[in-house]
């Protein structure tokens, strides 16, 4: 009996802990590694960097760390103003989700139930099929003499080819495109669950529909608004593959630059620098984005 | 409640859901475009098709990527269901804090830093860049989404059910295996689903993790992206939309079917 009682302690035990190790092995220690080599110097090797830790010389490990390239950062205005474009698009970005996003959501609030399951069905759809594709989409869209410059030309709305791709226009399309069902779900949810009699209320006592939707829908609506907005702005900041695709050489973001430094540069330790700023930048949103979740899942029953 | 659709809602549902289909719908036309030249019509064709199928480099390549789709997807749903179970019915263990931030972080976590910092993880143990980096580094990011799913649906079930097969003396482990896990299923399904389409899709973890030798479909495709457009990148765009569009469909249908045959 005591036997059984020990294996079933050890079998329950392992429960948290396999799981545990491994985010801590494959999460918690690269993101460690990552700050140790934002503080090393870069050098002509392979790996290139240094120093490589060693326990015998912990001394030299620690005197080997220094601040030298965040000062490296700070010397250089392209990181600023990299950092100042990503929030500035995301921003941009996440604003036109919202207008594009809420009528969609409100459309599918107030259509019949018995198709709501399915317009959701239809909004996650495109969030299955691969993110790099739907971006390449577009490229064929935009381009100069591309689908769009054709179809307008055909109804005679422009006679000069549309030069989209490559600007920063391109990447707005490009990231309210991919983001757009984490927009209006959260929107939906929160729109789907309000009570219609309020706003007959406020027409019966009334009050126009434009100032019963900021006065009543725009306030009740606001928990699916913000969680819809970090959604799309946390990871918009951070975006590689929609700038790098649909924008133009001009267009700066910040994990465009960490792709460069990365690649072409092979400046290890500046891209880890430059991950360790872009995280920063992202901190807040992202502990907003936490608290709000965490009271929602609390909410419900 | 009866609820009117306005003519600006009717309007906003149609202009919304093209912007969200067009795109994708003009990609599969255009994979049977006749014409090299990706952007003019040129006749029906399925010759890109017989091309893509001839390309050995991408077929390998998507070989590659359907291979750490599936074991990485399967590590992670063991994962993840462990680890939503944990959250859910370990109460305050210790550390439960940190755990809960490393679940959710890698998902809001930029992927540019995640797949950098496990690259300089696995340079530092010495481990060769290829197939088994690239997989344990989906596996750790998809298991957090699959911890997510499982949890959410670990969280609404009836709870009572768990203590009944208890009260008449089914040890733990037997309670989950015959009423947990049954009960759960479909949100592990889910959650697999979810992981490996993660796993397929991904560009930016897998190309700092990729090594020689280890190419996935969506760095093969990236890297001709940039080169110009290729109708053999249209042709394996529409074939990968098709898998995906037939396993929603499936899935959907499995779905229904497994609540119909419940409420009976």
């Amino acid at each position: 009996m005591m036997e059984r009682t020990l294996t079933r302690r050890l079998t329950a035990g392992l429960v948290p802990t396999v799981p545990y190790l491994w985010l801590g092995v494959l999460f918690l220690v690269p993101f460690l590694i990552v700050l140790k080599i934002s503080l090393s110097d870069p050098a002509v090797a392979q790996p290139p960097y240094k120093p490589v830790f060693e326990w015998s010389d912990i001394a030299g490990f620690f005197s080997g760390l220094d601040l030298e390239n965040f000062e490296l950062l700070t010397q250089d205005d392209l990181y600023f103003r990299a950092t100042l474009s990503s929030v500035r698009i995301a921003a941009i970005s996440t604003l036109l989700l919202l207008l594009v996003g809420f009528p969609i959501a409100y459309g599918m609030a107030r259509a019949p139930e018995r198709s709501r399951s399915l317009l959701v069905a239809l909004v996650i759809l495109p969030f299955w099929t691969s993110f790099l594709i739907r971006i390449y989409a577009w490229v064929a869209i935009l381009k100069p003499e591309g689908l769009l410059t054709q179809a307008l030309m055909e109804l005679g709305l422009i006679s000069e080819p549309l030069d989209i791709l490559n600007t920063e226009t391109a990447v707005y399309i490009g990231i309210v495109y991919a983001y757009l069902p984490f927009m209006v779900l959260p929107l939906y949810a929160t729109l789907e669950k309000m009570d219609d009699t309020l706003l007959e209320a406020a027409l019966d006592l009334g009050s126009t529909p434009w100032r019963s939707f900021w006065t009543i829908t725009v306030p009740l609506a606001m928990p699916g608004i913000i969680a819809g907005s970090l959604l799309g702005f946390i990871p918009a900041v951070g975006e590689f593959v929609i700038p790098d695709l649909l924008g133009g050489s001009e267009t700066l973001m910040i994990g465009r630059q960490l792709w460069s430094e990365f690649f072409s540069n092979r400046d290890w330790p500046l891209a880890s620098a430059v991950a360790i700023l872009l995280l920063i930048v992202l901190v807040m949103p992202i502990v907003i984005y936490r608290d709000v979740e965490a009271r929602r899942l609390e909410a419900r029953p | 409640m009866n609820r009117r659709l306005s003519l600006f809602n009717v309007t906003s549902l149609v202009v919304g859901f093209a912007f969200l289909y067009l795109p994708i719908l003009l990609l599969v036309v255009y994979s049977f475009n006749a014409s090299r030249l990706v952007t003019v019509w040129g006749g029906f064709s399925t010759q890109w098709y017989g091309a893509l199928f001839r390309n050995q480099a991408l077929m390998e390549a998507a070989w590659v990527t359907l291979r750490i789709a599936l074991l990485s997807a399967t590590l992670a749903t063991v994962l993840g269901t462990l680890a939503a179970l944990a959250l859910t019915r370990y109460g305050r263990f210790p550390g439960r804090t940190l755990f809960t931030g490393m679940v959710y972080a890698p998902m809001v976590m930029p992927e540019v830093i995640t797949g950098l910092s496990l690259l300089l993880f696995f340079v530092a143990i010495d481990l060769d860049r290829g197939f088994w980096t690239i997989t344990l580094a989906h596996t750790t990011l998809t298991m957090c989404f699959v911890t997510v799913v499982v949890q959410s649906r670990l969280m609404t079930f009836d709870r009572s059910l768990e203590e009944a097969a208890m009260d008449l003396g089914a040890p733990p482990l037997r309670t989950f295996f015959s009423v947990t896990l049954p009960l759960i299923a479909p949100s592990i399904v889910a959650g697999f689903l979810l992981a490996f389409t993660l796993s397929m899709d991904d560009l930016v973890i897998a190309s700092f993790n990729a090594g020689p030798g280890a190419t996935t479909l969506p760095i093969k495709i990236y890297s001709q992206v940039r080169l110009g457009l290729s109708p053999e990148v249209n042709a394996a765009s529409a074939i990968l939309i098709g898998i995906v569009t037939l396993g929603v469909i499936s899935a959907t249908l499995l779905s229904k079917h497994s609540v119909l045959r419940s409420r009976r």
